[in-house]
Protein backbone atom coordinates (compact mmCIF):
# COMPACT_ATOMS: atom_id res chain seq x y z
CA UNK A 1 0.00 0.00 0.00
CA UNK A 2 2.46 2.43 0.75
CA UNK A 3 4.81 1.62 -2.23
CA UNK A 4 1.70 2.05 -4.12
CA UNK A 5 1.01 6.09 -2.97
CA UNK A 6 4.63 6.59 -3.48
CA UNK A 7 4.88 5.72 -7.10
CA UNK A 8 1.17 7.24 -7.80
CA UNK A 9 1.72 10.64 -9.53
CA UNK A 10 -0.95 13.21 -8.43
CA UNK A 11 -1.15 16.14 -10.22
CA UNK A 12 -1.30 19.24 -8.41
CA UNK A 13 -2.65 22.60 -9.88
CA UNK A 14 -4.30 25.75 -8.81
CA UNK A 15 -8.41 26.34 -9.86
CA UNK A 16 -9.79 26.71 -12.23
CA UNK A 17 -10.07 22.93 -12.62
CA UNK A 18 -13.44 22.91 -14.89
CA UNK A 19 -13.04 24.70 -18.02
CA UNK A 20 -15.91 25.75 -20.02
CA UNK A 21 -15.87 25.18 -23.95
CA UNK A 22 -15.97 28.64 -24.25
CA UNK A 23 -12.38 30.22 -25.73
CA UNK A 24 -11.26 34.15 -26.70
CA UNK A 25 -11.34 32.69 -30.41
CA UNK A 26 -15.09 31.12 -29.94
CA UNK A 27 -16.62 34.33 -28.39
CA UNK A 28 -14.73 36.80 -31.63
CA UNK A 29 -15.91 34.94 -34.28
CA UNK A 30 -19.33 34.98 -32.48
CA UNK A 31 -19.41 38.60 -32.35
CA UNK A 32 -18.04 38.71 -35.89
CA UNK A 33 -20.99 36.50 -37.08
CA UNK A 34 -23.54 39.29 -35.13
CA UNK A 35 -22.33 41.74 -37.26
CA UNK A 36 -23.19 39.83 -40.68
CA UNK A 37 -27.10 41.50 -40.69
CA UNK A 38 -25.38 44.69 -40.41
CA UNK A 39 -22.85 44.09 -43.04
CA UNK A 40 -25.29 42.40 -45.56
CA UNK A 41 -27.48 45.92 -45.05
CA UNK A 42 -24.70 47.85 -45.75
CA UNK A 43 -23.89 45.89 -48.48
CA UNK A 44 -27.37 46.12 -49.93
CA UNK A 45 -27.78 49.98 -49.14
CA UNK A 46 -23.80 51.15 -50.58
CA UNK A 47 -23.07 48.43 -53.08
CA UNK A 48 -19.84 46.74 -53.36
CA UNK A 49 -18.43 50.07 -51.99
CA UNK A 50 -18.98 48.61 -48.64
CA UNK A 51 -17.44 44.83 -49.03
CA UNK A 52 -14.44 46.95 -50.74
CA UNK A 53 -13.92 49.15 -47.49
CA UNK A 54 -14.52 46.40 -44.54
CA UNK A 55 -12.08 43.83 -46.75
CA UNK A 56 -9.59 46.18 -47.20
CA UNK A 57 -10.15 47.07 -43.35
CA UNK A 58 -10.18 43.85 -42.32
CA UNK A 59 -6.87 42.28 -44.32
CA UNK A 60 -5.10 44.94 -43.26
CA UNK A 61 -5.73 44.50 -39.47
CA UNK A 62 -5.27 40.60 -39.52
CA UNK A 63 -2.04 40.87 -41.39
CA UNK A 64 -0.39 43.55 -39.59
CA UNK A 65 -1.12 42.20 -36.25
CA UNK A 66 0.35 39.01 -37.90
CA UNK A 67 3.69 40.55 -39.10
CA UNK A 68 4.07 42.39 -35.73
CA UNK A 69 3.93 38.89 -33.77
CA UNK A 70 6.15 37.44 -36.01
CA UNK A 71 8.51 40.54 -35.66
CA UNK A 72 8.53 40.39 -32.05
CA UNK A 73 8.76 36.77 -32.08
CA UNK A 74 5.60 36.70 -30.13
CA UNK A 75 2.87 34.18 -29.85
CA UNK A 76 0.81 34.69 -33.29
CA UNK A 77 -2.83 35.15 -32.42
CA UNK A 78 -4.16 36.45 -35.84
CA UNK A 79 -6.73 34.24 -36.10
CA UNK A 80 -8.32 34.16 -33.00
CA UNK A 81 -10.71 36.57 -34.69
CA UNK A 82 -10.19 39.85 -32.28
CA UNK A 83 -7.83 41.71 -34.79
CA UNK A 84 -10.98 40.41 -37.82
CA UNK A 85 -12.94 42.05 -35.43
CA UNK A 86 -11.42 44.98 -35.17
CA UNK A 87 -11.18 45.66 -38.62
CA UNK A 88 -14.74 44.75 -39.55
CA UNK A 89 -16.21 47.43 -37.25
CA UNK A 90 -14.15 50.08 -38.32
CA UNK A 91 -14.61 49.18 -41.79
CA UNK A 92 -18.35 49.54 -40.30
CA UNK A 93 -17.61 53.09 -38.80
CA UNK A 94 -16.40 54.47 -42.56
CA UNK A 95 -18.37 56.09 -44.78
CA UNK A 96 -19.01 54.24 -47.99
CA UNK A 97 -16.86 56.14 -50.41
CA UNK A 98 -13.39 56.55 -48.84
CA UNK A 99 -9.82 56.61 -51.38
CA UNK A 100 -7.93 52.95 -50.47
CA UNK A 101 -5.58 54.86 -48.26
CA UNK A 102 -8.11 55.51 -45.24
CA UNK A 103 -8.90 52.21 -44.31
CA UNK A 104 -5.31 50.94 -44.39
CA UNK A 105 -3.89 53.90 -41.82
CA UNK A 106 -7.02 53.19 -39.97
CA UNK A 107 -6.64 49.44 -39.40
CA UNK A 108 -2.66 49.88 -38.88
CA UNK A 109 -3.45 52.65 -36.19
CA UNK A 110 -5.74 50.66 -34.69
CA UNK A 111 -4.18 47.21 -34.59
CA UNK A 112 -0.40 48.47 -33.95
CA UNK A 113 -0.62 51.89 -32.01
CA UNK A 114 -3.60 50.91 -29.75
CA UNK A 115 -3.11 47.38 -29.21
CA UNK A 116 -0.18 45.77 -29.81
CA UNK A 117 2.07 48.56 -28.67
CA UNK A 118 -0.42 48.29 -25.39
CA UNK A 119 0.76 44.65 -24.88
CA UNK A 120 -1.71 43.04 -27.17
CA UNK A 121 -5.25 41.79 -26.95
CA UNK A 122 -6.28 42.49 -23.30
CA UNK A 123 -3.90 45.41 -22.39
CA UNK A 124 -5.14 48.32 -24.64
CA UNK A 125 -6.92 51.29 -22.83
CA UNK A 126 -8.96 52.25 -25.90
CA UNK A 127 -11.61 50.30 -28.06
CA UNK A 128 -8.92 49.70 -31.17
CA UNK A 129 -11.43 50.54 -34.22
CA UNK A 130 -12.43 53.50 -32.57
CA UNK A 131 -9.22 54.86 -32.08
CA UNK A 132 -8.80 54.18 -35.28
CA UNK A 133 -11.52 56.06 -36.85
CA UNK A 134 -10.75 58.84 -34.57
CA UNK A 135 -7.31 59.24 -35.78
CA UNK A 136 -9.13 59.35 -39.09
CA UNK A 137 -11.40 61.52 -38.77
CA UNK A 138 -8.97 64.36 -37.09
CA UNK A 139 -6.20 63.26 -40.25
CA UNK A 140 -8.88 63.36 -43.26
CA UNK A 141 -11.97 65.85 -42.01
CA UNK A 142 -13.33 66.41 -44.97
CA UNK A 143 -12.97 62.58 -46.56
CA UNK A 144 -13.98 61.27 -43.69
CA UNK A 145 -17.31 63.31 -43.49
CA UNK A 146 -18.40 63.04 -47.32
CA UNK A 147 -21.55 60.97 -46.80
CA UNK A 148 -23.83 59.88 -49.78
CA UNK A 149 -27.19 58.72 -50.36
CA UNK A 150 -27.50 55.10 -49.13
CA UNK A 151 -27.82 54.10 -53.26
CA UNK A 152 -26.24 50.80 -54.44
CA UNK A 153 -23.25 52.01 -56.09
CA UNK A 154 -20.79 50.00 -58.29
CA UNK A 155 -17.35 51.03 -58.68
CA UNK A 156 -16.77 54.45 -60.45
CA UNK A 157 -20.16 55.64 -60.02
CA UNK A 158 -20.59 58.81 -58.46
CA UNK A 159 -23.59 58.49 -55.98
CA UNK A 160 -25.36 61.82 -54.78
CA UNK A 161 -23.51 63.39 -51.88
CA UNK A 162 -25.70 64.63 -48.79
CA UNK A 163 -25.45 65.27 -45.26
CA UNK A 164 -26.28 61.97 -42.36
CA UNK A 165 -29.67 62.53 -40.18
CA UNK A 166 -27.35 63.88 -37.52
CA UNK A 167 -25.62 66.37 -39.55
CA UNK A 168 -29.22 67.97 -40.92
CA UNK A 169 -30.37 68.29 -37.55
CA UNK A 170 -27.74 70.00 -36.37
CA UNK A 171 -27.19 72.32 -38.94
CA UNK A 172 -30.89 73.07 -40.30
CA UNK A 173 -33.49 71.56 -37.37
CA UNK A 174 -35.59 69.20 -37.16
CA UNK A 175 -38.63 70.44 -39.29
CA UNK A 176 -36.38 70.41 -42.21
CA UNK A 177 -35.12 66.64 -40.88
CA UNK A 178 -38.48 65.65 -40.92
CA UNK A 179 -39.12 67.86 -44.66
CA UNK A 180 -36.16 66.15 -46.16
CA UNK A 181 -37.59 62.27 -45.30
CA UNK A 182 -41.70 63.40 -46.04
CA UNK A 183 -43.03 62.97 -42.93
CA UNK A 184 -42.08 61.31 -39.15
CA UNK A 185 -43.06 58.05 -40.06
CA UNK A 186 -40.86 57.30 -43.19
CA UNK A 187 -38.18 59.57 -40.68
CA UNK A 188 -38.38 56.59 -38.57
CA UNK A 189 -39.13 54.01 -41.15
CA UNK A 190 -35.70 54.85 -42.62
CA UNK A 191 -33.77 55.44 -39.40
CA UNK A 192 -34.53 51.77 -38.35
CA UNK A 193 -33.98 49.83 -41.34
CA UNK A 194 -31.16 51.92 -42.51
CA UNK A 195 -31.90 54.08 -45.44
CA UNK A 196 -30.08 57.31 -44.53
CA UNK A 197 -26.50 58.40 -45.27
CA UNK A 198 -24.07 57.35 -43.02
CA UNK A 199 -21.37 54.83 -41.54
CA UNK A 200 -21.09 51.54 -43.85
CA UNK A 201 -22.70 50.13 -41.00
CA UNK A 202 -24.38 52.26 -38.75
CA UNK A 203 -27.33 52.82 -40.44
CA UNK A 204 -28.98 49.91 -40.34
CA UNK A 205 -30.90 49.68 -36.37
CA UNK A 206 -32.70 46.60 -37.04
CA UNK A 207 -29.73 44.46 -38.40
CA UNK A 208 -27.75 45.52 -35.36
CA UNK A 209 -30.69 44.88 -33.04
CA UNK A 210 -31.01 41.36 -34.33
CA UNK A 211 -26.99 40.90 -34.18
CA UNK A 212 -27.26 42.51 -30.25
CA UNK A 213 -29.95 39.66 -29.74
CA UNK A 214 -27.56 37.16 -30.67
CA UNK A 215 -24.99 38.49 -28.17
CA UNK A 216 -27.55 38.44 -25.25
CA UNK A 217 -28.57 34.95 -26.15
CA UNK A 218 -25.03 33.98 -25.74
CA UNK A 219 -24.61 35.85 -22.41
CA UNK A 220 -21.74 37.49 -23.95
CA UNK A 221 -22.73 41.08 -23.31
CA UNK A 222 -25.40 41.74 -20.22
CA UNK A 223 -27.87 44.74 -20.31
CA UNK A 224 -25.90 46.95 -17.89
CA UNK A 225 -23.76 49.14 -20.64
CA UNK A 226 -25.98 48.96 -23.74
CA UNK A 227 -29.64 49.84 -21.36
CA UNK A 228 -27.44 52.58 -19.22
CA UNK A 229 -26.50 54.46 -22.72
CA UNK A 230 -29.23 54.19 -24.47
CA UNK A 231 -31.52 55.28 -21.54
CA UNK A 232 -29.35 58.35 -20.72
CA UNK A 233 -29.39 59.32 -24.30
CA UNK A 234 -33.30 59.06 -24.77
CA UNK A 235 -33.62 60.76 -21.36
CA UNK A 236 -31.52 63.58 -22.35
CA UNK A 237 -32.34 63.99 -25.52
CA UNK A 238 -36.17 64.29 -24.03
CA UNK A 239 -35.94 66.46 -22.05
CA UNK A 240 -32.73 68.95 -23.29
CA UNK A 241 -33.34 68.04 -27.20
CA UNK A 242 -36.03 70.35 -28.23
CA UNK A 243 -36.06 74.04 -29.21
CA UNK A 244 -39.59 74.70 -27.43
CA UNK A 245 -37.99 74.02 -24.30
CA UNK A 246 -37.66 71.02 -21.83
CA UNK A 247 -39.16 68.60 -22.03
CA UNK A 248 -39.91 68.49 -26.09
CA UNK A 249 -36.98 66.34 -27.67
CA UNK A 250 -37.27 63.94 -29.84
CA UNK A 251 -35.78 60.27 -27.99
CA UNK A 252 -36.41 58.54 -30.71
CA UNK A 253 -34.21 60.40 -33.58
CA UNK A 254 -31.55 60.44 -31.28
CA UNK A 255 -31.32 56.50 -30.57
CA UNK A 256 -32.20 55.17 -33.95
CA UNK A 257 -29.40 57.60 -35.88
CA UNK A 258 -25.61 57.47 -35.80
CA UNK A 259 -23.51 55.22 -34.43
CA UNK A 260 -25.96 54.63 -31.54
CA UNK A 261 -27.00 51.47 -31.45
CA UNK A 262 -23.25 50.23 -33.10
CA UNK A 263 -21.63 51.92 -30.33
CA UNK A 264 -24.27 50.64 -27.39
CA UNK A 265 -23.80 47.19 -28.43
CA UNK A 266 -20.54 46.42 -29.86
CA UNK A 267 -18.10 48.94 -28.93
CA UNK A 268 -19.08 50.23 -25.32
CA UNK A 269 -19.14 46.43 -24.79
CA UNK A 270 -15.49 45.41 -25.70
CA UNK A 271 -14.51 43.65 -22.69
CA UNK A 272 -11.38 44.88 -22.34
CA UNK A 273 -11.99 48.63 -22.32
CA UNK A 274 -15.21 48.43 -19.98
CA UNK A 275 -15.55 48.15 -16.35
CA UNK A 276 -15.87 44.86 -14.91
CA UNK A 277 -17.99 45.35 -11.90
CA UNK A 278 -21.68 45.62 -12.99
CA UNK A 279 -22.20 48.80 -10.61
CA UNK A 280 -19.21 50.23 -12.53
CA UNK A 281 -20.95 49.55 -15.93
CA UNK A 282 -24.39 51.04 -15.40
CA UNK A 283 -21.46 54.21 -14.61
CA UNK A 284 -20.00 53.58 -17.81
CA UNK A 285 -23.28 53.50 -19.90
CA UNK A 286 -24.63 56.77 -18.35
CA UNK A 287 -21.33 58.59 -18.54
CA UNK A 288 -21.04 57.44 -22.44
CA UNK A 289 -24.66 59.21 -22.98
CA UNK A 290 -23.92 61.85 -21.22
CA UNK A 291 -20.69 62.67 -23.44
CA UNK A 292 -22.70 61.43 -26.14
CA UNK A 293 -25.90 63.55 -25.53
CA UNK A 294 -23.56 66.89 -24.78
CA UNK A 295 -21.03 66.51 -27.92
CA UNK A 296 -24.52 66.26 -30.32
CA UNK A 297 -25.90 68.90 -29.07
CA UNK A 298 -23.42 71.13 -28.01
CA UNK A 299 -20.35 70.46 -29.60
CA UNK A 300 -18.87 71.14 -32.77
CA UNK A 301 -19.22 67.70 -34.18
CA UNK A 302 -22.66 66.19 -35.25
CA UNK A 303 -22.22 62.59 -33.88
CA UNK A 304 -20.34 62.41 -30.28
CA UNK A 305 -20.68 57.98 -29.65
CA UNK A 306 -17.13 57.59 -30.74
CA UNK A 307 -15.59 60.83 -28.44
CA UNK A 308 -17.97 59.46 -25.70
CA UNK A 309 -17.14 56.03 -25.36
CA UNK A 310 -13.26 56.75 -25.82
CA UNK A 311 -13.25 59.05 -23.34
CA UNK A 312 -15.28 56.83 -20.90
CA UNK A 313 -12.64 53.95 -21.63
CA UNK A 314 -10.08 56.46 -19.94
CA UNK A 315 -12.20 56.09 -16.83
CA UNK A 316 -12.83 52.97 -16.91
CA UNK A 317 -9.96 51.31 -14.10
CA UNK A 318 -11.01 54.45 -12.07
CA UNK A 319 -14.57 53.46 -12.14
CA UNK A 320 -13.48 50.15 -10.96
CA UNK A 321 -11.33 50.94 -8.84
CA UNK A 322 -14.17 52.87 -6.97
CA UNK A 323 -16.95 50.77 -6.66
CA UNK A 324 -15.12 47.66 -5.47
CA UNK A 325 -17.33 45.26 -3.21
CA UNK A 326 -17.22 44.90 0.11
CA UNK A 327 -15.38 41.58 0.83
CA UNK A 328 -17.27 39.18 2.53
CA UNK A 329 -17.25 39.40 5.98
CA UNK A 330 -14.83 42.33 6.18
CA UNK A 331 -15.69 45.41 8.74
CA UNK A 332 -15.86 48.70 6.82
CA UNK A 333 -13.22 50.80 7.52
CA UNK A 334 -13.45 53.86 10.08
CA UNK A 335 -12.49 56.65 8.65
CA UNK A 336 -9.97 58.96 10.32
CA UNK B 1 30.09 69.36 -2.70
CA UNK B 2 30.19 66.87 -5.69
CA UNK B 3 32.93 67.75 -8.35
CA UNK B 4 32.55 66.41 -12.03
CA UNK B 5 35.17 64.09 -13.08
CA UNK B 6 34.33 63.82 -16.56
CA UNK B 7 35.70 65.77 -19.33
CA UNK B 8 33.86 68.65 -20.82
CA UNK B 9 33.59 66.47 -24.34
CA UNK B 10 31.67 64.14 -22.27
CA UNK B 11 29.17 66.38 -20.27
CA UNK B 12 28.38 67.99 -23.54
CA UNK B 13 27.80 64.34 -24.92
CA UNK B 14 25.82 63.72 -21.74
CA UNK B 15 23.17 66.08 -22.15
CA UNK B 16 22.90 65.52 -25.83
CA UNK B 17 22.47 61.37 -25.78
CA UNK B 18 22.31 59.41 -22.50
CA UNK B 19 20.60 62.44 -20.43
CA UNK B 20 18.63 63.52 -23.19
CA UNK B 21 15.82 66.07 -22.01
CA UNK B 22 12.99 64.79 -23.74
CA UNK B 23 14.18 61.10 -25.01
CA UNK B 24 15.73 60.44 -21.84
CA UNK B 25 14.67 62.46 -18.76
CA UNK B 26 10.92 62.72 -20.61
CA UNK B 27 11.16 66.37 -18.70
CA UNK B 28 10.22 69.79 -20.44
CA UNK B 29 7.19 67.76 -22.42
CA UNK B 30 5.17 70.69 -22.83
CA UNK B 31 6.80 72.68 -25.15
CA UNK B 32 8.10 69.42 -27.16
CA UNK B 33 4.45 68.73 -27.83
CA UNK B 34 2.94 72.79 -28.02
CA UNK B 35 5.41 74.36 -30.21
CA UNK B 36 7.14 71.42 -32.66
CA UNK B 37 4.00 71.54 -35.60
CA UNK B 38 6.87 73.42 -37.87
CA UNK B 39 10.29 72.86 -37.95
CA UNK B 40 10.70 76.51 -37.79
CA UNK B 41 9.39 77.08 -34.33
CA UNK B 42 11.20 73.89 -33.18
CA UNK B 43 14.23 75.41 -34.55
CA UNK B 44 13.48 78.90 -32.52
CA UNK B 45 12.24 77.22 -29.15
CA UNK B 46 15.46 74.24 -29.43
CA UNK B 47 18.44 78.13 -29.99
CA UNK B 48 16.22 79.76 -27.22
CA UNK B 49 17.03 77.08 -24.62
CA UNK B 50 20.57 76.50 -25.61
CA UNK B 51 21.29 80.27 -24.91
CA UNK B 52 19.32 80.06 -21.64
CA UNK B 53 20.17 77.21 -20.52
CA UNK B 54 24.03 78.00 -21.34
CA UNK B 55 23.98 81.42 -19.81
CA UNK B 56 22.47 80.20 -16.67
CA UNK B 57 24.69 77.66 -16.22
CA UNK B 58 27.05 79.64 -16.19
CA UNK B 59 26.02 82.45 -14.18
CA UNK B 60 24.61 80.21 -11.56
CA UNK B 61 28.33 78.63 -11.60
CA UNK B 62 30.38 82.25 -11.12
CA UNK B 63 27.94 82.87 -8.13
CA UNK B 64 27.57 79.77 -6.71
CA UNK B 65 30.13 80.69 -3.70
CA UNK B 66 27.76 83.25 -2.92
CA UNK B 67 24.32 81.37 -2.46
CA UNK B 68 22.93 80.99 0.38
CA UNK B 69 21.48 77.31 -0.02
CA UNK B 70 18.51 78.51 2.03
CA UNK B 71 17.47 81.07 -0.76
CA UNK B 72 18.89 79.55 -3.64
CA UNK B 73 15.62 78.83 -5.66
CA UNK B 74 14.68 82.46 -6.15
CA UNK B 75 18.28 83.02 -7.02
CA UNK B 76 17.65 80.49 -10.01
CA UNK B 77 14.24 82.02 -10.67
CA UNK B 78 15.97 85.37 -11.24
CA UNK B 79 18.34 84.37 -13.03
CA UNK B 80 16.51 82.02 -15.49
CA UNK B 81 13.97 85.13 -15.97
CA UNK B 82 16.77 87.71 -16.58
CA UNK B 83 17.98 85.31 -19.35
CA UNK B 84 14.15 84.68 -20.77
CA UNK B 85 13.38 88.57 -20.65
CA UNK B 86 16.61 89.06 -22.55
CA UNK B 87 15.95 85.97 -25.80
CA UNK B 88 11.86 86.75 -25.56
CA UNK B 89 12.70 90.39 -26.15
CA UNK B 90 14.95 89.93 -28.79
CA UNK B 91 13.14 87.49 -30.38
CA UNK B 92 9.90 90.04 -30.55
CA UNK B 93 12.29 92.23 -32.27
CA UNK B 94 13.93 90.30 -34.81
CA UNK B 95 12.23 87.42 -35.44
CA UNK B 96 8.56 88.96 -35.70
CA UNK B 97 6.45 85.87 -37.01
CA UNK B 98 7.83 83.13 -35.08
CA UNK B 99 7.32 84.69 -31.84
CA UNK B 100 3.93 85.55 -32.30
CA UNK B 101 3.30 81.97 -33.13
CA UNK B 102 5.97 80.73 -30.08
CA UNK B 103 5.71 83.89 -28.16
CA UNK B 104 4.07 82.42 -25.16
CA UNK B 105 6.29 79.29 -25.16
CA UNK B 106 9.34 81.33 -24.80
CA UNK B 107 8.23 83.26 -21.88
CA UNK B 108 7.55 79.62 -20.45
CA UNK B 109 11.05 78.34 -20.58
CA UNK B 110 11.39 80.56 -17.22
CA UNK B 111 9.59 77.15 -15.67
CA UNK B 112 11.08 74.68 -17.60
CA UNK B 113 12.00 71.74 -15.49
CA UNK B 114 15.65 71.32 -17.32
CA UNK B 115 16.72 74.27 -16.86
CA UNK B 116 16.10 74.79 -13.30
CA UNK B 117 17.26 71.13 -12.88
CA UNK B 118 20.67 71.75 -14.25
CA UNK B 119 21.24 74.57 -12.18
CA UNK B 120 20.31 72.49 -9.05
CA UNK B 121 22.37 69.76 -9.87
CA UNK B 122 25.09 70.35 -11.37
CA UNK B 123 26.49 74.49 -12.00
CA UNK B 124 25.67 74.93 -8.31
CA UNK B 125 27.74 72.45 -7.33
CA UNK B 126 30.72 72.79 -10.51
CA UNK B 127 33.57 75.09 -12.00
CA UNK B 128 32.84 77.31 -14.52
CA UNK B 129 34.08 75.69 -17.71
CA UNK B 130 32.18 72.08 -16.89
CA UNK B 131 28.74 74.00 -15.93
CA UNK B 132 29.13 75.83 -19.54
CA UNK B 133 29.42 72.35 -21.29
CA UNK B 134 27.34 70.60 -19.47
CA UNK B 135 24.54 73.65 -20.21
CA UNK B 136 25.55 73.51 -23.89
CA UNK B 137 25.23 69.70 -23.80
CA UNK B 138 21.93 69.87 -22.37
CA UNK B 139 20.48 72.70 -24.56
CA UNK B 140 21.79 70.76 -27.76
CA UNK B 141 20.07 67.62 -26.57
CA UNK B 142 17.08 69.78 -26.31
CA UNK B 143 17.68 71.25 -29.74
CA UNK B 144 18.16 67.97 -31.49
CA UNK B 145 14.89 66.43 -29.39
CA UNK B 146 12.96 69.87 -30.78
CA UNK B 147 14.70 69.06 -34.64
CA UNK B 148 13.73 65.72 -34.63
CA UNK B 149 9.99 66.22 -33.35
CA UNK B 150 9.27 68.97 -35.40
CA UNK B 151 11.07 67.72 -38.73
CA UNK B 152 8.56 64.60 -38.43
CA UNK B 153 5.40 66.52 -37.09
CA UNK B 154 5.73 68.71 -40.29
CA UNK B 155 6.62 66.61 -43.00
CA UNK B 156 3.49 64.37 -42.20
CA UNK B 157 1.27 67.03 -41.10
CA UNK B 158 1.42 69.40 -44.08
CA UNK B 159 3.62 67.78 -46.24
CA UNK B 160 6.09 70.78 -46.05
CA UNK B 161 9.22 71.39 -44.40
CA UNK B 162 10.39 74.98 -43.00
CA UNK B 163 7.08 76.36 -44.92
CA UNK B 164 8.22 75.04 -48.10
CA UNK B 165 6.12 71.95 -49.86
CA UNK B 166 7.79 68.79 -50.25
CA UNK B 167 5.27 66.50 -50.96
CA UNK B 168 1.77 66.82 -52.31
CA UNK B 169 -1.44 65.27 -51.34
CA UNK B 170 -3.62 64.71 -48.72
CA UNK B 171 -1.27 64.73 -45.70
CA UNK B 172 -2.12 63.40 -42.05
CA UNK B 173 -3.26 66.57 -40.30
CA UNK B 174 -3.64 64.90 -36.89
CA UNK B 175 0.07 65.03 -36.66
CA UNK B 176 0.09 68.91 -36.44
CA UNK B 177 -2.71 69.12 -33.86
CA UNK B 178 -1.57 68.29 -30.07
CA UNK B 179 -2.45 64.54 -30.52
CA UNK B 180 -0.13 64.12 -33.14
CA UNK B 181 2.50 65.71 -30.57
CA UNK B 182 2.07 63.10 -28.40
CA UNK B 183 1.89 60.03 -31.16
CA UNK B 184 5.20 61.80 -32.47
CA UNK B 185 7.21 62.09 -28.99
CA UNK B 186 5.93 58.30 -27.87
CA UNK B 187 6.64 56.80 -31.20
CA UNK B 188 10.18 58.38 -31.29
CA UNK B 189 10.91 57.88 -27.37
CA UNK B 190 10.05 54.32 -27.81
CA UNK B 191 12.88 54.19 -30.80
CA UNK B 192 15.12 55.53 -29.19
CA UNK B 193 15.10 53.30 -26.39
CA UNK B 194 14.94 50.39 -28.59
CA UNK B 195 17.95 51.99 -30.52
CA UNK B 196 19.78 52.12 -26.85
CA UNK B 197 18.98 48.42 -26.23
CA UNK B 198 19.97 47.25 -29.08
CA UNK B 199 23.21 48.94 -28.59
CA UNK B 200 23.47 48.04 -24.97
CA UNK B 201 23.03 44.05 -26.16
CA UNK B 202 25.65 44.74 -29.09
CA UNK B 203 28.15 45.90 -26.22
CA UNK B 204 27.53 42.57 -23.66
CA UNK B 205 27.93 40.28 -26.02
CA UNK B 206 31.05 42.01 -27.62
CA UNK B 207 32.40 42.14 -24.07
CA UNK B 208 31.59 38.36 -23.45
CA UNK B 209 33.04 36.96 -26.75
CA UNK B 210 35.96 39.51 -26.73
Amino acid sequence: MSTDVKNQQFIVSVSPHVRDEESIARIMWTVNFSLLPAFIMAVYYFGPKAVYVTGLCILTAVLSERIFQKGMNKKVTSTDGSAFLTGLLLGMNLPPNVPFYIPIVGSFVAIIITKMLFGGLGYNIFNPALIGRAFLLLTWPKLMTKWHEPTAQFLGLDAKTTATPLGILKEEGLTKLIEHFGDKASLYKSLLFGSTAGSLGETSAIALLIGAAILFYKKYITWHIPFSFLATVALTAWIFGGKGGLFTGDPVIHLLSGGMMLGAFFMATDYVTCPTIRKGQIIFGIGCGAITMLIRLKGGFPEGVMFAILLMNCFAPLIDRNVKPKQFGAVKEKKK
Amino acid sequence: MAHTHKSNWELIKNGMFSENTIFRMAISLCPSIAVTNSLKNGFFMGVSVIFVQTMVNLTVSLIRNFINPKIRIPIFMMVIAGYVSLIDMSMAAFARPVYKQIGLYVQLIVAFASIFARAEVFAVKNKIIPSVADGLGMGIGFFLAMIVISFFRELLGKGALWGFPIVSGNPLLIMILPAGGFFAVGILMGFFNWVDMKMAARKASAETTG
